[in-house]
């Protein structure tokens, strides 16, 4: 099976998703926003939640929070048993190969910090180099360039084309045994993208190239199988996948993940301290310093069981079909022009419309009840490699209807009559 | 709170016919405002006489709040003493920040039209920047100016 199951391919066996009932599932989108129904598109930026993660977190704090890996008391025991369950549920829906390889952390920056400081700095020496790609969200760039600042490696880029696709000939010619890491997005946050990542990691495997994905954007829309993909590293957030905010992961290949030091220190990482010495605690326990987001890795696993119970290729074929008609629908509009048009991408349709800046309309739709996301999107050298201060984007997800593509459609009509 | 509060027609007519939108070769002061999240930017120029504001001229890009507050700017502060240009500006923060109707908009005139800026938090960035940016160029600030750190504009 592949890693990565496009919305194209063979999911028509499945029954489509009841989209109406989905609904349902989701309180806030019963809502209201400025007196309009709330027309929610910007989950790109942060999903929302189905009641059975939010009634999870919060029977967690009624009836089992206590600190984990500490108490003999059978709360400490409870919750360790719910934080380590919920470990276990992310290993098997991403399928790595032990808990040990799943670290619990804030979210994809911090996993791509952690990678970065801990596996980075002991690691890459002068003349080293990164590469990364000009389609990369700020977090997937700046962390390397601290790096690159520690160690004096360097960061190059791999070159994207107009549609806002990777050009593989440019990364082949990049590659080089100066090539220690690819730190590449699975999907881009700003332009949609998905990334052909597995012939990228096919090349940096041939190179002995360590590879690190963010998959922020991709977890949420499409099955992600780190061992057929193959990468050495793979982060991505809770709170884009109907999950708490406050917490991600950070998958890593046990090998990696154990020759690593700590990031940072403090408790549960530990075996023994005095004075002298610290035993540091095995994996992932060693990257957890502190105690952790218990409830945030509850209604991680939640969140987990609810998209799998929907099924992630039911959830892609439904959000390509969102994309095909926002994209063509919104091409209709005079005047708009679409800000990404890779072959294969999720649904993320970022646009400009003549003589209206995004933030206008940004407002204006939120005048309409409908929530998009206006400005660089944390892709500064995307916009620029654009020419564009900022745009307008709509994001999609499974709850979403083609109802809300025409309201967003609307929206934008109405903005362009404002101005025009 | 209507949209039409924030895109009053003075507004949608300046974005789209900005006032004094050139560069000013000969300027004696000139400053940058910008905000990089929302990528709002600005080159403000001020041609001094004495203590008189005798030409003032702006460049850049930006939402229609942003290019229209800078252009009812120019109009406004044209011809003004310096001391008056500042002051104006501590009214006009006052007008887009303060949470009740301390200002009384209607001795503003057209700058008046930017009182609905107040009702939409996100946006009072946009509307403030030019005015920062007046400020420091007044006192030949080099450094670019931004409303995005500042707590006064955050909404």
């Amino acid at each position: 099976m592949n890693a990565v199951t496009h919305p194209t391919g063979r999911v028509r066996s499945a029954a489509p998703l009841d989209v109406a009932r989905v609904r349902l599932d989701f309180p806030i989108l019963a809502r209201s926003v400025n007196g309009h129904p709330l027309v929610y598109l910007d989950n790109a930026a942060s999903s929302q939640r189905p009641q059975s993660v939010i009634d999870t977190v919060s029977r967690y704090y009624e009836h089992s929070h206590a600190n984990v890996h500490r108490g003999v008391h059978a709360l400490s025991q409870e919750a360790t048993d719910l934080f380590e369950g919920a470990r276990r549920r992310v290993q098997h829906f991403i399928n790595a190969r032990s808990p040990r390889e799943i670290v619990f952390v804030r979210g994809t920056t911090e996993a791509i910090n952690l990678v970065a400081q801990s596996w980075g700095r002991p690691a890459l020496r002068q003349g080293d180099e990164i590469l990364v790609s000009h389609l990369e969200h700020h977090a997937n760039i700046v962390p390397w360039q601290m790096l690159c600042e520690q160690t004096g490696a360097r960061l190059r880029v791999i070159p994207m084309t107009r549609a806002g696709e990777l050009d593989f000939d440019a990364y082949l010619a990049l590659l080089s045994d100066r090539t220690r890491l690819l730190a590449l997005a699975h999907v881009s946050n700003s332009l949609g993208t998905i990334v052909p990542v597995r012939r990228f990691i096919a090349e940096a495997r041939r190179h002995g190239v360590t590879v690190l994905l963010d998959g922020a954007q991709a977890v949420p829309h499409m099955k992600v199988d780190v061992q057929t993909l193959d990468c050495d590293f793979y982060c991505f957030s809770s709170h884009k996948m109907c999950g708490p905010t406050g917490i991600g992961v950070l998958y890593g290949r046990e090998a990696l993940l154990n020759a690593m030091p700590p990031w940072q220190g403090g408790g549960d990482m530990i075996l023994a301290v005095s004075f002298e010495r610290t035993i540091y605690n095995e994996v992932p326990h060693k990257f957890e310093a502190g105690t952790p987001h218990i409830a945030g890795a509850v209604g991680l696993a939640a969140a987990v069981d609810y998209l799998e119970e929907l099924g992630l290729e039911r959830i892609a074929a439904a959000e390509h079909e969102l994309l095909t008609h926002a994209s063509e629908r919104l091409r209709e509009i005079p005047g708009l022009t679409l800000v990404g048009t890779a072959a294969e991408k999720c649904a993320v349709v970022s646009f400009t419309l003549d003589g209206v800046h995004p933030h206008d309309l940004g407002t204006i739709l939120d005048h309409q009840g409908v929530a998009i996301r206006t400005g660089h999107h944390c892709a500064m050298p995307v916009m620029e490699f654009f020419g564009l201060p900022a745009t307008a984007r709509a994001s999609f997800s499974f709850y979403n209807t083609h109802d809300e593509v025409e309201r967003l459609a609307a929206a934008v009509e109405l903005a362009r009559g404002m101005f025009a | 709170m209507d949209l039409k509060d924030l895109y009053r027609d003075v507004i949608v007519d300046h974005n789209r016919n900005p006032r004094n939108f050139r560069a000013m070769p000969d300027a004696d002061r000139h400053a940058e405002g910008f905000n990089p999240l929302c990528g709002d930017q600005l080159t403000l120029y001020v041609k001094l006489e004495g203590d008189t504001i005798r030409d003032v001229s702006f460049e850049g890009s930006g939402c229609a709040i942003s290019v229209a507050s800078a252009s009812l700017l120019t109009e406004s502060v044209k011809g003004r003493a310096v001391a008056d240009a500042e002051r104006l500006f501590a009214t006009m923060h006052e007008l887009l920040t303060s949470p009740e109707a301390a200002i009384d908009p209607a001795p503003l005139g057209k700058l008046g039209a930017l009182s609905g800026v107040r009702e939409f938090p996100a946006r009072v960035k946009c509307a403030s920047l030019c005015w920062h940016t007046l400020d420091a160029a007044l006192h030949s600030q080099a450094e670019p100016v931004s409303t995005e750190g500042n707590p006064a504009e955050w909404p």
